[in-house]
């Protein structure tokens, strides 16, 4: 026996609430983050995933609500992302209930607030968020660029050399998030996902581009320790966490 | 407690959540409130000492987590309540702390010594060990009671990977230990009397830690009556 692959929606928040972007564009309401959360605890969900993607930093104030209504109900742990950026929005974030952060942008901007959050609150507290797109040329040595803004801006910056970079300054873990796929449900990026396993040895929750449950095992061959997804199972039957669930056992590997 | 409370029965036990800055401890809360329990958090003498069970919760590193017990007087009121035979939850780094020490980037730090063994780095592919997984609960378990199958939700790089425990006492029983393995088998829960210990997060395992902290608090119960 073994520890089980992760199965977690993704919530994206705005507001107050649950929206999911195809290609983080053209947004589509799907209900209250705190709602759909309770209904993916009881469907099976491992932990769960809030993405803030406010706009402006007045409307944040709604997605702390949500966070601190969603630790009231739900005993399964939650991670939040989106305007994460220094110690004290950990801090901030722990307090009103959320078991871990992840973080983005301000980690790329300045990488030592990893060391700086993980050496407050622990490794296991913080989540590596990477949007990696397949680069045109030879931008990077993997082929991968580590991107910003939902993808739309590249940084230069190859993405398993600062998956790498940040395990070693001591992230607990890594969303790795293919641009390319994102939205596509076409399936993950393997080879994305084989790259940064042979580069990390903290766990990878793999995103972007899942369509179906067939999608989920080979994501878990490559190396994934857990999968993230949103309109799967925001759009899909109520069974669709059951469903990647099964499809995950049938391919031989343990779920809850 | 006053002599009314004691008498209007059943009342419901007393928790109080150990509060020294670490993590998020409103999850804890919360699901000791749902286990049936009246919860403070808190880390004053008079409500550390006089709950009928004290849940000493903990994040981070090994060293840090002492330090800051220290600095609340924890380490004191933990002995003080197993001394009297009051009941202690640790968990995660809060059990952790409850052994000899703890090996955290190569550096010894010292535990409470309530239970011989070291914390170590888990020798497996990939840490932290992140998610869902199965142990093996011991004949006479009271906190697995009717959940010795299910999985529960750890997130820990260390773990004690042996147990030593030497009877001297052939009248005392010894404590139960419940095993899971990551890499290499470790150390997941202790029954020890009053004090028990989880290295997986109860109020962060769904259905199943809920039942876990229901045995638990209603344990308390049973003492209080």
């Amino acid at each position: 026996m073994s520890v089980a692959i992760r199965v977690i929606p993704c919530l994206d928040v705005d507001a107050g609430r649950v929206v999911k972007g195809v290609k983080f564009q053209n947004l589509r309401d799907a209900g209250d983050p705190v709602e759909l959360a309770q209904r993916y605890d009881r469907a099976g969900a491992d932990e769960l995933t809030f993405l803030d993607v406010t706009a402006s930093s007045g409307n944040r104030e709604t997605t702390f609500d949500v966070v601190s209504r969603a630790a009231e109900q739900i005993f399964i742990p939650l991670t939040v992302g989106g305007g994460v950026r220094e110690v004290s929005d950990v801090d901030k974030l722990l307090r009103y209930g959320a078991d871990k952060a992840s973080i983005n942008t301000a980690a790329i901007a300045r990488p030592a607030v990893i060391d700086e959050i993980t050496r407050r609150f622990g490794s296991q507290v913080l989540v590596l968020s990477v949007d990696a797109r397949r680069t045109q040329g030879a931008v990077t040595p993997s082929g991968f660029e580590v991107t910003t803004h939902g993808g739309r801006k590249g940084t230069g910056m190859d993405a398993i050399e600062w998956a790498k970079e940040a395990a070693d300054r001591g992230v607990g873990e890594i969303l790795l998030n293919s641009i390319d796929a994102d939205g596509t449900k076409e399936g993950f990026d393997l080879e994305l996902i084989r790259l940064v396993r042979a580069a990390v040895h903290i766990p990878i929750i793999a995103s972007g581009g899942a369509g179906k449950p067939e999608h989920f095992p080979p994501a878990v061959a490559a190396g994934a320790n857990a999968v993230l997804a949103a309109s799967v199972f925001h759009f899909g039957p109520d069974s669709a966490i059951a469903d990647v669930k099964k499809a995950i056992r049938d391919a031989g590997y343990e779920v809850r | 407690m006053s002599s009314e409370d004691i008498e209007t029965a059943p009342t419901k036990p007393t928790v109080t959540v150990l509060d020294y800055g670490s993590g998020n401890v409103r999850s804890a809360v919360r699901a000791l409130e749902r286990a049936g329990a009246t919860v403070t958090l808190s880390a004053k003498a008079e409500d550390v000492l006089n709950a009928d069970g004290l849940v000493v919760p903990g994040v981070g590193a090994f060293g840090s987590v002492m330090a800051e017990l220290k600095s609340v007087d924890a380490l004191r009121m933990i002995g003080r309540r197993v001394a009297g035979g009051r009941a202690v939850l640790g968990i995660c780094v809060g059990m952790q702390v409850l052994f000899d020490a703890g090996v955290e980037h190569g550096i010894q730090e010292q535990g409470m010594g309530e239970w011989p063994g070291t914390v170590e780095l888990l020798p497996a592919d990939v840490v932290p060990h992140m998610g869902w997984n199965t142990v093996k609960a011991p004949e006479g378990t009271m906190l697995f009671e009717g959940i010795e199958d299910e999985r529960f939700y750890f997130v820990h790089s260390y773990g004690v990977q042996s147990w030593d425990f030497e009877v001297l006492q052939p009248k005392m029983r010894p404590p139960l230990v419940t095993w899971s393995e990551h890499g290499a088998p470790f150390i997941a829960a202790i029954e020890n009397g009053p004090l028990c210990a989880t290295q997986f997060h109860p109020e962060k395992s769904g259905d199943a830690g809920a039942r876990l902290l229901r045995n638990w608090v209603q344990s308390l119960s049973k003492k209080a009556r």
